[in-house]
């Protein structure tokens, strides 16, 4: 499967860590595995719901095993019934408990949105704080291998548009397992969306638990021509396409969003008034995506540091399709998002 | 009396057992009544969705359950609220959408909550709350509580995917569960037949592997019979059970008016049912074997319109909410230490 292998940068990783012995090496699919497994070894409240958690493969790897160790009680496979579930869990999460459900495509969702955009979402305020739905939905977008326009969708603007939701994108294995950590103690429903083409992606995972702070985004690269704000998987096309750039005298800065809601709009205002220029690459479509609330937001409040329009790189407005002659077309990268780094360039 | 104990078969229905039950209906059509009263006003400005003439289910199941139970209930929740516990003036001051009301005058009357009696939070999108009362189950079963949670839903969530899906899983980990849908025929103005085909509910338990029973919602004792054994079939471990009780709502599908005026469901049908007053059954039960004297009855209505006095002046006494409230409780705080 070339999601497994063809993103990876392991060779990367194994050259940095030959010069770093204090350097852990860790997959992002063991990176989730291993803040699972410290969360309900640590905390009773903690237990995993869903679809096949427990079955051979595990959730591509990162719910491997916890039955085994923790009890099908805990780690507990679910009927194929996403809305029934999903609320199950939210009132679990209610009465005291600290749920990770698992949706294993993103695709599912839908089917559970009653759930989760009338319950969850807002079960704290209409009650006037008086309890609260510490529940996280992990779930997990890809692309390519044919998998066709209902297994391969971005849907993680559904979710933004909601108040009472928070919805993050790991993009790297440490954060992977700092942000599942934090969004399991945030105490809030939390959409966390994850990039099969990631699962196999090495980085440092420190062996001890920690949290990566929910809201805060990363400047993973430092430039001053260009910021590129990149979601999940496309930090790693915009951090190619900084390379491609650097080539022809643009330095580009690349900020990993790392959390969509609530979007971090202080680090990219700053980041903006440093480059005066914006790019998106975003693994979602275009209208009324996390591109747009982007721009709107440094458009109200930075407007003056801005030298040309911003830009953004995200699908095409069409479903997914299967054939791989369309797929190639269907998909941005590294290419797309220089071009418009360039095309940001050229206008001012 | 011994004789309707042992038609009963209910060891455990004492005098004050039976006099609590009137009293319970008694208070909830009080409190319904006085909303319809009051709601001309116009100062109760939320739907409300009454349950008058379905006393006596509400009653006659929270009589079988502990403070620490869980009850899941619907937008005509009202009555399952008194009858877990609930007092009255955080439920009035909420319906006047007052910083005094139980969900702190953001939720009205459909968005009903009380913690320390068992009641989460009360979903108004039909069958929105079964699937989160089977949730608590699992909390519960998870944490080896001795706690039951009963969820309350209509004919309506019967049409809803949401019961099965829950119903199923219910039944599967042998959650401590019993399914209550008052069935009083009508969804709005949809009757039942127009939207089921087979309007045999309980029959379904069978489907799921569970116990499921049909019986009269309007009979207090009858309903506290059957909640009887399906508490204690899942206080004992033996999972879920479906019952429904065929009752009728007096009033409109929301607010405080008849609806047979509009054209929405015959008169007669109506005059059927009021004939079949559960309160008026219940006090007719208690009078005729002088199990309680009519002045004592006089007395018990005497001290609940002096409570429901109180909760109005209460509710009309208290102040909104700060406009500083708008944005406050979208989120829970994040607590820093982790």
């Amino acid at each position: 499967m070339p999601w497994t292998k063809v993103y990876s940068n392991k060779a990367e990783f194994e050259k940095a860590l030959s010069e770093n012995k204090d350097l852990r090496g860790l997959a992002y699919k063991d990176a989730l595995l291993e803040a699972t497994s410290q969360l309900l070894e640590a905390d009773e409240t903690v237990f995993v719901i869903g679809e096949g958690i427990d079955d051979a493969g595990g959730v591509f790897g990162s719910t491997r095993g916890l039955h085994l160790k923790f009890g099908r009680e805990r780690v507990m496979d679910s009927p194929l019934a996403e809305n029934g579930i999903t609320g199950v869990a939210i009132g679990a999460a209610v009465a005291g408990m600290r749920p990770i459900l698992v949706h294993m495509r993103v695709d599912f969702i839908p089917l559970s949105l009653d759930q989760i955009i009338n319950h969850a979402a807002k079960w704290r305020y209409m009650f006037g704080g008086k309890v609260s739905v510490p529940i996280v939905i992990r779930s997990m977008i890809g692309r390519g291998w044919g998998s066709a326009a209902q297994h391969s969708q971005s849907l993680q603007s559904l979710f933004t548009n909601i108040p009472g939701l928070k919805v993050v994108m790991p993009a790297t294995p440490y954060d992977a397992k700092g942000l599942l950590r934090a969004s399991v103690y945030d105490g809030n429903p939390v959409v966390f969306i994850e990039h099969r083409w990631l699962y196999e992606h090495m980085g440092h995972v420190p062996s001890e638990p920690y949290t990566v702070p929910i809201g805060k985004a990363i400047i993973r690269r430092k430039g001053s021509d260009a910021t590129i704000v990149a979601v999940s998987y496309m930090v790693y096309e915009a951090m190619s396409a900084a390379e491609i750039l650097k080539d022809e005298g643009i330095e580009c800065e690349v900020i990993d969003l790392r959390t969509l809601k609530p979007l971090d709009a202080p680090l990219i205002l700053g980041s903006v008034a440093r480059t005066g220029r914006l790019v998106i690459a975003d693994t979602g479509w275009k209208e009324t995506g996390i591109g747009a609330e982007i721009i709107a937001r440094v458009v109200e409040d930075g407007f003056g540091a801005l030298k040309s329009a911003p830009e953004r790189v995200n699908l095409p407005e069409a479903p997914t399709p299967a054939s791989p002659a369309l797929e190639k077309a269907y998909y941005p990268g590294k290419i797309e998002i220089a071009a418009a780094v360039r095309r940001a360039v050229k206008k001012g | 009396m011994k004789e309707d104990i042992l038609k009963y078969g209910l060891p455990t229905l004492t005098r004050k057992t039976l006099i609590d039950m009137y009293a319970m209906m008694c208070r909830i059509r009080m409190f319904e009544e006085r909303i319809v009263d009051l709601y001309p006003e116009q100062e109760m400005k939320c739907p409300v969705h009454l349950c008058i003439g379905q006393e006596a289910i509400a009653t006659g199941v929270c009589l079988n359950l502990r403070k620490e139970d869980y009850v899941f209930s619907n937008h005509r929740g009202h009555g399952h609220a008194l009858a877990k516990g609930s007092a009255m003036r955080p439920l009035m001051a909420e319906f006047y959408g007052k910083a005094t009301g139980c969900s702190r005058g953001k939720g009205g009357s459909m968005h009903i909550i009380d913690v320390e009696n068992g009641i989460l939070g009360t979903s108004a999108i039909v069958a929105g709350g079964i699937p989160m009362g089977v949730g608590a189950a699992l909390a519960s079963s998870i944490r080896k509580e001795d706690r039951v949670t009963v969820i309350f839903f209509g004919d309506g969530a019967y049409d809803e995917g949401a019961l099965y899906e829950s119903f199923n899983f219910a039944s599967l980990k042998k959650l401590p569960v019993v399914f209550f849908c008052e069935n009083n025929f009508y969804a709005t103005n949809s009757h039942q037949s127009a939207r089921q085909s087979a309007c045999r509910i309980s029959d379904s338990a069978s489907a799921f592997d569970s116990h499921g029973v049909c019986i009269d919602g309007n009979d207090a004792i009858e309903v506290y019979k059957a909640a009887q054994d399906s508490v204690n079939r899942a206080r004992k471990g033996g999972g879920p059970s479906l019952i429904e009780a065929k009752t009728y709502r007096w009033k409109g599908h929301v607010g405080p008016d008849a609806d047979y005026e509009k054209g929405c469901r015959p008169k007669e049908e109506l005059i059927y049912w009021m004939e079949r007053c559960p309160v008026k059954v219940m006090r007719e039960f208690i009078l005729s074997r002088n199990i309680v004297a009519e002045n004592e009855l006089k007395e018990i209505a005497a001290s609940i319109a002096g409570e429901i006095d109180d909760a109005v002046k209460f509710a009309k006494d208290s102040e909104y909410p700060p406009l500083s409230d708008l944005l406050t409780d979208v989120y829970a705080p994040v607590k820093e230490t982790l």
